[in-house]
């Protein structure tokens, strides 16, 4: 969908290359992160597409239209563009912000009117509330969200954002990424995003872009980034922590441990204490006939009760869900000093396990630079 | 509109005092008795200076704004500082020069006293004009043209809102001070309030020149006045410096 060739970015009157012949494809539908530390030239790239900068060589392709041949202000019109210092018109409303490219186009006052209350319930600012404030009476994160409404208002196909979460505090930051992917899983539209920080990139980026001087270091999804980085630079920029990185890439059910062992409500106390006993586990999951959670029970709770187990089942005030990353269930296990953490489904039905076990192992998966194993580390001293 | 505060009441009510005393004073001068008998020479007068105000003011702001804005455009950034110097060293000439320098190439009559006005009107317009404009945050110029506004649209939709009330404070200042400065153009033959003013001096009739002075005065406050109600108009109220409080918080 987006296309560079070759690009080169030489400023007037400096020797090097800004950008330095990179290429570059974006597919439909998808976020393309271009990441970097500062100078890397990723704004000046991105600023190229929409021909904000004018390009030295090369070509930039939007669907199969060279941007060259096209008029810079109608091409501008029909890209998305939202900035890091957001940019609302002070002197502007919120509808009216929204409205800058509509009213560019022409649009009829009730499309726009329409459109505008669209946008908001798609940020989830309530319209009636927020359409005739000044951005001055807007908080940090509301800003930021009209600010990509506003970039979404003729639903362009191609959008350039260029760190458009930048300036607000880490907590918001999430919940605005978070509510981003939501809206473009729906939207579906083609992305170039800049940022300089790899944890967003990660969250983000269906490719990652890294430059370094100007140069396309690595162009790869960001799973390859991490575990695959192709030289020192990129292993240095992920960061040492690259490992623990990548749990925010895995779904719990990528790395739980399936269908774990566990009993039913009806089912006899003493018969499962006994297979307890044999297993040498002192905790059990507890479900009913439906196969859904209802909590656990502790061997020395059953050992000599006469009846069901869930006469003694114990409620599992902690679960996480199929879909959350392992991060958050790493994050809920350390926080609650638990062992294991459950993993079940909408209808709560139990799925899976976690353990440090399991964290372990996928973390480490691919990580092992020299490609050994540890195996079981036993106690016992001197191997020989 | 905010509610009438107790202390500005309290300020009004010191106003009103003071005035009075002033006209009890102004009476005692003989300054009414002159205007209960010659009421229409005044209003005459007043017309006249009104006139000139008018048209060297409308003059000053039809080439002032559009100059200011020019040499806030890409191609004329570099002359910038260097036409803002040479306007400020013709500001720095007293009025009365200005006029006089008028009068040796255009002779006397209205025409001088609109010219010298206009010339000295212009520096704080054209001034505060290029303030305006170039102060607009830099930030919302990009999002602007990334969006895919043409240069003109940028200016008209997003340079002069912002810089709006930048420009004003200069064409108040400019009007505000060209009512004064038109009293003036009595020197060369222009007419105006200034005609009762300096005869008045002359003759060392205070109740003849306060005739002139006066409302002169009165003339001054009320242009004062009439910007801050223009900038209510215009100024959108979500900038920060427009006083009127925004409804919706």
């Amino acid at each position: 969908m987006i296309k560079l060739e070759k690009v080169m970015k030489v400023y007037p009157g400096s020797s090097l290359a800004a950008v330095n012949n990179v290429d570059l494809e974006v597919p439909e539908g998808e976020i393309c992160v271009l990441i970097g530390s500062s100078g890397c030239g990723k704004t000046t790239l991105m600023r190229m597409i929409n021909r904000l900068i004018p390009i030295t060589s090369g070509f930039i392709y939007i669907g199969d239209q060279n941007v060259m041949d096209m008029d810079p202000i109608e091409l501008r019109r029909t890209i998305g563009y939202a900035i890091q210092q957001i940019g609302l018109f002070p002197h502007m409303t919120v509808r009216d912000n929204i409205a800058t490219v509509p009213k560019l186009l022409g649009w009829e006052k009730r499309r726009i009117d329409k459109r505008v209350d669209e946008l908001l319930d798609l940020v989830q600012l309530e319209p009636a509330i927020f359409r005739d404030r000044y951005p001055r009476e807007l908080s940090g994160g509301q800003a930021q969200r009209i600010g990509v409404a506003r970039a979404m208002a003729t639903d362009p196909p191609v959008m350039l954002m260029d760190e458009p979460f930048g300036a607000i505090d880490p907590i918001n930051r999430e919940v605005l990424q978070d509510e981003f992917l939501r809206i473009q899983s729906k939207i579906k539209k083609t992305i170039v995003f800049v940022t300089h920080d790899i944890h967003e990139a990660i969250k983000m980026g269906d490719k990652i872009a890294l430059l370094d001087a100007g140069r396309l270091v690595q162009f790869d999804t960001p799973e390859k980034l991490l575990t695959a980085p192709k030289n020192q630079f990129v292993k240095d920029f992920v960061g040492a922590d690259r490992a623990l990185k990548r749990l925010d890439l895995l779904r719990v059910e990528d790395a739980m441990l399936a269908n774990p062992v566990h009993c039913h409500t009806t089912d006899s106390a003493l018969e499962v204490a006994r297979r307890m006993q044999e297993n040498g586990i002192n905790y059990l999951l507890v479900c009913d006939s439906e196969n859904r959670l209802e909590g656990y029970v502790a061997f020395r709770d059953i050992m000599d009760h006469e009846g069901q187990v869930g006469d003694r089942v114990k409620p599992m005030t902690l679960t996480v869900g199929l879909r959350q990353n392992l991060k958050d269930a790493l994050s809920k296990m350390l926080t609650y000093d638990i062992g294991v953490v459950v993993a079940v489904d909408d209808d709560n039905r139990l799925k899976g396990v976690l353990n440090t076990m399991t964290f372990a192992r996928v973390a480490g998966q691919t990580y092992d630079e020299q490609g050994g194993r540890w195996g079981k580390v036993t106690a016992g001293g001197r191997i020989l | 509109m905010k509610p009438t505060s107790k202390s500005g009441r309290a300020w009004t009510l010191v106003g009103l005092l003071f005035a009075f005393a002033t006209g009890a004073w102004f009476e005692s001068l003989g300054f009414f008795e002159f205007s209960k008998n010659n009421p229409e020479e005044i209003w005459i007068l007043f017309l006249e200076h009104l006139q000139l105000v008018g048209i060297s003011s409308a003059i000053s702001i039809s080439i002032g704004v559009p100059l200011g804005v020019l040499l806030t455009r890409g191609f004329m950034r570099r002359y910038r500082e260097w036409s803002l110097n040479i306007l400020g060293i013709c500001q720095t000439v007293p009025s009365l020069a200005v006029i006089a320098i008028a009068m040796t190439y255009l002779g006397i009559g209205k025409k001088t006293a609109i010219f010298a006005l206009v010339i000295y009107g212009l520096l704080p317009i054209i001034r505060n004009c290029v303030a305006g404009l170039s102060g607009v945050d830099p930030v919302i110029l990009d999002a602007g043209r990334g969006m895919g506004m043409n240069p003109r649209q940028l200016l008209f939709k997003v340079e002069l809102p912002n810089a709006m009330y930048i420009i004003l404070a200069g064409i108040r200042t400019s009007t505000v001070i060209n009512v004064g400065t038109a009293a003036m153009s009595f020197l060369v033959g222009g007419g105006g309030l200034g005609d009762l003013i300096f005869s008045g001096i002359a003759m060392v009739d205070a109740g003849y020149m306060l005739a002139g002075a006066v409302p002169t005065a009165v003339l001054a406050i009320f242009m004062n006045w009439l910007f801050g109600r223009i900038e209510k108009w215009t100024v959108s109220p979500g900038l920060v410096y427009a006083q009127t409080p925004v409804s919706a918080q």
